[in-house]
């Protein structure tokens, strides 16, 4: 007998997704046919499909919603599943949720980097039964993020709504790119939250992709459009093996962007003086080969993806020009997910401090700073991949430890040669050693006085003493720090170290 | 637009005065904080309507410091 089905027509009714007028929708709002997406991000679009046909008796519910599949970027295979928004707004049936985890799985068995390309309403309620609560329902997809993470890259590009349960499946990635005006995460919508808690508020003020990227930190990349986030993940996955067995490749080296100023006269000699961070790792990376991650978030740290050498690295960086490089609890919790980052797939981590400490006062003791800064303690103790700590003008307090200050077995703890290491400033210090005597003087007396101590308190922390007391291991002349971190990089490469013995640490989270 | 303190600290310096204008990124006052100097940039282009800060002034985070217009 044969089917009822003409297989080269039912073949094209799939592949062109749902009714044309979601298309013309879609198309308004700037945003691509997931199969559109799929051909611009791979190189050469889907390699194998599966469960094409799913749902295919329905008639009106083209692949179920989802594509799934593998496909290669840049030469290395990856796995995909991308939400068809043209087929009921890309929600989840029972088949969607079944596919998304035999591709999951399929990562797990193959350990490929898994790619989430989002634009979904949530789940179609109307089938909630079959795709909600039982074994292999929904919640399966969260619990194989959870254990994929770290696996495997796992990214996440935001194309479209991710509501409700949904917007778990960017929590759960290593990276969550969302595309400016069309992205957005919530638990409740808009109307939800207006009906049930009174709250009358527009979805961007609520889940857009600005928001999530500068004020919850919940997502990682703001891009202008689909195009933008396609080529970011491109470049992010250059510095990524494709799973937490192998190292990441390794490209050609190039020098750096060549500038008028060198570093030395980039560095102000005023250590409470502000200046830009970016000018400093420009001058110490590949040319064009930063890869920022959160960089419209807490940005008094700066976090990216570089190459030094060729070799993939992680930046972690203080940046004075931004609330004078303090860390926050917000910037406390955005080093220790890059961290945990890196260290998962093999990146080494280069330190760049320049900091005063952790910012006091009532408003960050309220956020909690004490557990957000010890999380980020925790994370850089814990990474096992080459550290290397550069103090660039100033370590002081706990900041030194944050930074992969020496008790926290850096693999080197490298100077420049006006760099302070103390507990405080000088201008602290002495303030707060001699507030009495201070008070006590004339006040004429006083700036001679405060003079005089500070001076003695710079010749205590000086870094020449800290290099012969060998709490430092080198100091090195600005300009020649690039060819330094060259040279420890490649010292370094074959660091293979297991933390400690245990089932996992209770994170202070 | 408002331009609001990004950390508590001290007025340090008043950089632009009301009545000026104002370029994007251009340091409005300066604050004390943590010993160091934190420069408050306009976040866009127009001229100082208010400034709610003198010179030594406590402000939180979150304050408003000036209002651009």
């Amino acid at each position: 007998m044969t089917s009822e089905f003409n297989h080269e027509e039912l073949r094209k009714q799939i592949e062109s997704g749902g009714a044309e007028k979601y298309h013309e929708k879609n198309k308004e709002r700037g945003k691509m046919f997931v199969r559109d997406r799929l051909k611009e991000l791979l190189d050469d679009d889907l390699n194998v499909e599966d469960a094409f046909f799913a749902n295919c008796m329905d008639g009106s519910l083209p692949a179920d919603g989802v594509v799934t599949g593998i496909g290669k970027v840049n030469g290395q295979r990856v796995c995909i599943m991308a939400n068809d928004s043209t087929v009921k707004a890309g929600s989840w049936g029972k088949r969607t949720v079944e596919k998304i985890l035999r591709i999951q799985e399929t990562a797990m068995k193959l350990e490929l980097p898994m790619l989430y390309l989002v634009d979904s309403a949530g789940a179609r309620i109307t089938d909630q039964i079959d795709m909600f609560p039982n074994r292999r329902g929904a919640g399966r997809i969260f619990y194989n993020q959870v254990k994929l993470s770290g696996r495997v890259p796992q990214v996440c590009l935001l194309f479209g709504p991710s509501a409700a349960g949904g917007a778990y499946i960017p929590a759960f990635c290593d990276i969550v790119v969302m595309v400016d005006g069309n992205a957005s995460m919530y638990l409740g919508s808009p109307r939800m939250a207006e009906k049930v808690i009174g709250e009358k508020v527009s979805l961007e003020e609520m889940g857009g992709a600005k928001m999530h990227t500068s004020v919850s930190g919940v997502g990682d990349v703001l891009v202008k459009d689909e195009h933008e986030a396609i080529q970011y993940t491109q470049k992010y996955l250059t510095y990524f093996p494709e799973n937490f067995r192998s190292k990441p490749p390794v490209e050609e080296s190039k020098s750096p962007e060549s500038f008028e100023k060198t570093i030395s006269e980039l560095i102000p000699e005023n250590q409470n003086a502000p200046f830009d961070m970016y000018e400093l790792i420009k001058r110490l990376i590949d040319a064009d080969s930063f890869c920022e991650i959160k960089r419209n978030f807490a940005k008094e740290l700066i976090t990216g993806l570089a190459r030094i050498d060729g070799k993939a690295v992680g930046i972690i960086a203080n940046q004075p020009r931004m609330k004078g490089g303090v860390l926050f609890h917000d910037s406390a919790d955005k080093a220790a997910k890059f961290i945990q980052l890196c260290d998962a797939f093999n990146i080494p981590l280069v330190f760049l401090a320049d900091i005063p400490g952790f910012m006091i006062g009532t408003k960050v003791e309220q956020a909690g700073i004490i557990r957000h800064g010890a999380k980020m303690i925790s994370a850089m103790s814990e990474a096992t991949v080459p550290k290397i700590s550069v103090i660039v003008r100033k370590a002081y307090g706990a900041g030194l430890y944050a930074m992969a200050g020496p008790a926290f077995e850096p693999d080197v703890t490298i100077a420049l040669p006006t760099a302070q290491i103390a507990v405080m400033g000088p201008e602290a210090a002495v303030n707060a050693v001699y507030a009495n005597k201070i008070a006590e003087l004339p006040e004429d007396e006083r700036p001679a006085f405060i003079q005089e101590k500070q001076k003695e308190y710079k010749e205590d922390i000086d870094i020449y003493r800290l290099a012969s007391e060998m709490v430092i291991d080198d100091i090195v002349e600005p300009d020649d720090l690039r060819k330094a971190l060259e040279l420890r990089l490649d010292a370094y490469q074959s660091k293979n170290l297991v933390f400690t013995e245990r089932k996992h640490g209770v994170y202070p989270v | 637009m408002e331009l609001k303190a990004t950390m508590a600290g001290n007025v340090w310096k008043i950089v632009l005065n009301e009545g000026d204008s104002v370029e994007a990124d251009q340091d409005v006052v300066i604050l004390e904080s943590m010993k160091m100097e934190i420069p408050i940039p306009a976040e866009s282009a127009g001229t100082i309507k208010e400034l709610k800060v003198a010179e030594g002034d406590f402000v939180n985070e979150g304050d408003v410091i000036a209002v651009i217009e």
